[in-house]
């Protein structure tokens, strides 16, 4: 059943155009489920993530409703079927 | 959105490298530059702070910074003036993990000397150097300058701790003089492996002790390739110029409405003459009694005169920020500028008269006049024509 990226329109170059990855994966963490992303679809993780590791502070990470800096951020808990969506802060000028 | 039009470029083109807040935008004239061919933007929504042209062993490479709010920062590049852009999957410059640091914006895009053209150099935010030895293939952190004492102590300005000025000396080799804000003017004479900090006479304003060894918010260098150690340096509060490499400088703020500012260009031919956009004080930042006046020196700052003529001299409150000018190769020069509210101004006549050349463009934060070479299947356009020094310029004035 593994989990479903959403993935944001500036990203899709990297997702091969597609708006949604599905992967075979049964991640536990958001962690676990970025990295299974990010080898799949080499230059995602490099834009959601900055080189220490730390979601971007204007990206926000969401599984299911939740944002999972309300969950323990990138140990945030991921189940098989959870759909994760990368979204852009409402952030800009 | 569409993507922006080919740009049609030939060779010995002018071309204006334009970056802004919301994207890079490309212009075109030959060699007379009477009338601007323009597309973009690329990179739509991406500031846009360092662009560059590597025309070294062959290349056409456009380079540029595009740098996301959301995802970060990169570097790009096209071969066919913006057709088509890479954007490596593994952004290319990228600190280590051992620095505890994560790259916040590309400021400034260098190619390298004449005789090593492979080599590249960016600065960014964090204030750091990075090379590259493989035509920017690869890029790794400059260690000398990362591990040097004084980086604990630089601080952020209002534009952040960026490294924003890459000076690559053509006449000495392994000189490479850098400035960041804050922290200041610095050198390396051994091909980057060590620094020295290179800010005497240089004074901090806003700290108690006003000449400090660094620690200097310095905006802006620039530095003649026809005369080894002619510097120009516009400060955070002062103006100067350097004979000898940035080992002292001198206050050159003669007849200027401020010393304020941040932008400054120099002749291509003639190491005496520079331009500057003066503001109102670091509160005001803005140009003095709503005239926009470009300042040039020809007597090396002596003096300055105010360059009017085809620029609003009332109620114009521009700002014009540190890498916003630009100079060409061209004979008479070409000086350009772009301001805050999206405006670009061009001179063709070493700065003497001076065309809104567009208007209505995002924050223009990053200007860069280049000549293109090395394309194929056009013709070929006057080159720019060498002169003697100052001749043409001062005929003109």
């Amino acid at each position: 059943m593994g989990v479903r990226f959403l993935i944001p329109g500036p990203l899709q170059p990297f997702s091969g155009g597609r708006a949604a990855v599905a992967l075979d994966a049964s991640p536990g963490t958001v962690a676990e489920a970025l990295a299974a992303l990010g080898a799949a679809h080499p230059g995602l993780c490099e834009r959601i993530l900055t080189e220490r590791g730390e979601v971007r502070p204007h990206v926000n990470v969401f599984v299911a409703e939740t944002n999972i800096r309300d969950a323990g951020g990138l140990a945030a808990r991921v189940t098989e079927g959870s759909e994760i969506a990368i979204l852009p802060a409402v952030s800009g000028g | 959105m569409k993507p922006p039009a080919p740009l049609s470029v030939g060779n010995g083109d002018a071309v204006l490298l334009v970056g802004t807040m919301k994207g890079l935008f490309l212009l075109r004239s030959d060699g007379k530059r009477r009338r601007w061919a323009m597309t973009g933007p690329f990179f739509p929504g991406s500031s846009v702070y360092g662009a560059a042209l590597d025309t070294r062993a062959g290349r056409r490479r456009l380079w540029a910074a595009p740098s996301s709010m959301h995802w970060g920062a990169e570097l790009a590049w096209s071969d066919d003036f913006g057709k088509s852009w890479h954007r490596p999957a593994t952004p290319l410059v990228r600190f280590p993990e051992a620095s505890g640091s994560a790259l916040k914006n590309i400021w400034q895009i260098v190619p390298g000397r004449a005789d090593q053209p492979d080599t590249l150099y960016c600065g960014v935010e964090p204030s750091a150097l990075f090379a590259s030895h493989d035509a920017g293939k690869t890029w790794t952190l400059n260690e000398g300058l990362w591990n040097h004492p004084h980086r604990s102590q630089w601080t952020p300005g209002a534009g952040g701790l960026c490294l924003h000025t890459v000076l690559v000396d053509p006449a000495v080799a392994g000189r490479l003089t850098v400035a960041s804000s804050t922290g200041g003017v610095y050198r390396s004479d051994d091909a980057g492996r060590s620094w020295r900090a290179r800010n005497q006479g240089v004074r901090a304003e806003f700290l108690p002790d006003k000449h400090p060894e660094f620690g200097q918010c310095v905006h802006k260098i620039a530095h003649h390739a026809g005369r080894p150690g002619r510097l120009f340096l516009q400060n955070h509060w002062g103006l100067y110029r350097s004979d000898d490499g940035g080992d002292s400088w001198q206050d050159v703020a003669h007849g200027v409405p401020s010393d304020f500012g941040f932008c400054l260009g120099v002749h291509p031919r003639d190491p005496d003459t520079a331009f500057i956009v003066p503001l109102h004080s670091d509160g005001f930042r803005c140009t003095p009694d709503g005239k926009l006046r470009v300042y040039r020196t020809r007597d090396a700052g002596k003096s300055w005169q105010p360059m009017t003529r085809g620029l609003p001299q009332k109620d114009a409150f521009e700002t014009v920020v540190r890498d916003g000018m630009a100079v060409d190769g061209f004979d008479p020069a070409g000086v350009y500028f772009g301001t805050r509210s999206g405006k670009l101004y061009g001179s063709r006549d070493d700065g003497r008269t001076w065309e809104l050349l567009r208007e209505g463009l995002p924050p223009i934060v990053c200007v860069k006049a280049v000549t293109a070479e090395n394309v194929r299947g056009r013709r070929r356009a006057p080159r720019p024509r060498a002169r003697r020094a100052g001749e043409r310029l001062r005929r003109a004035a």
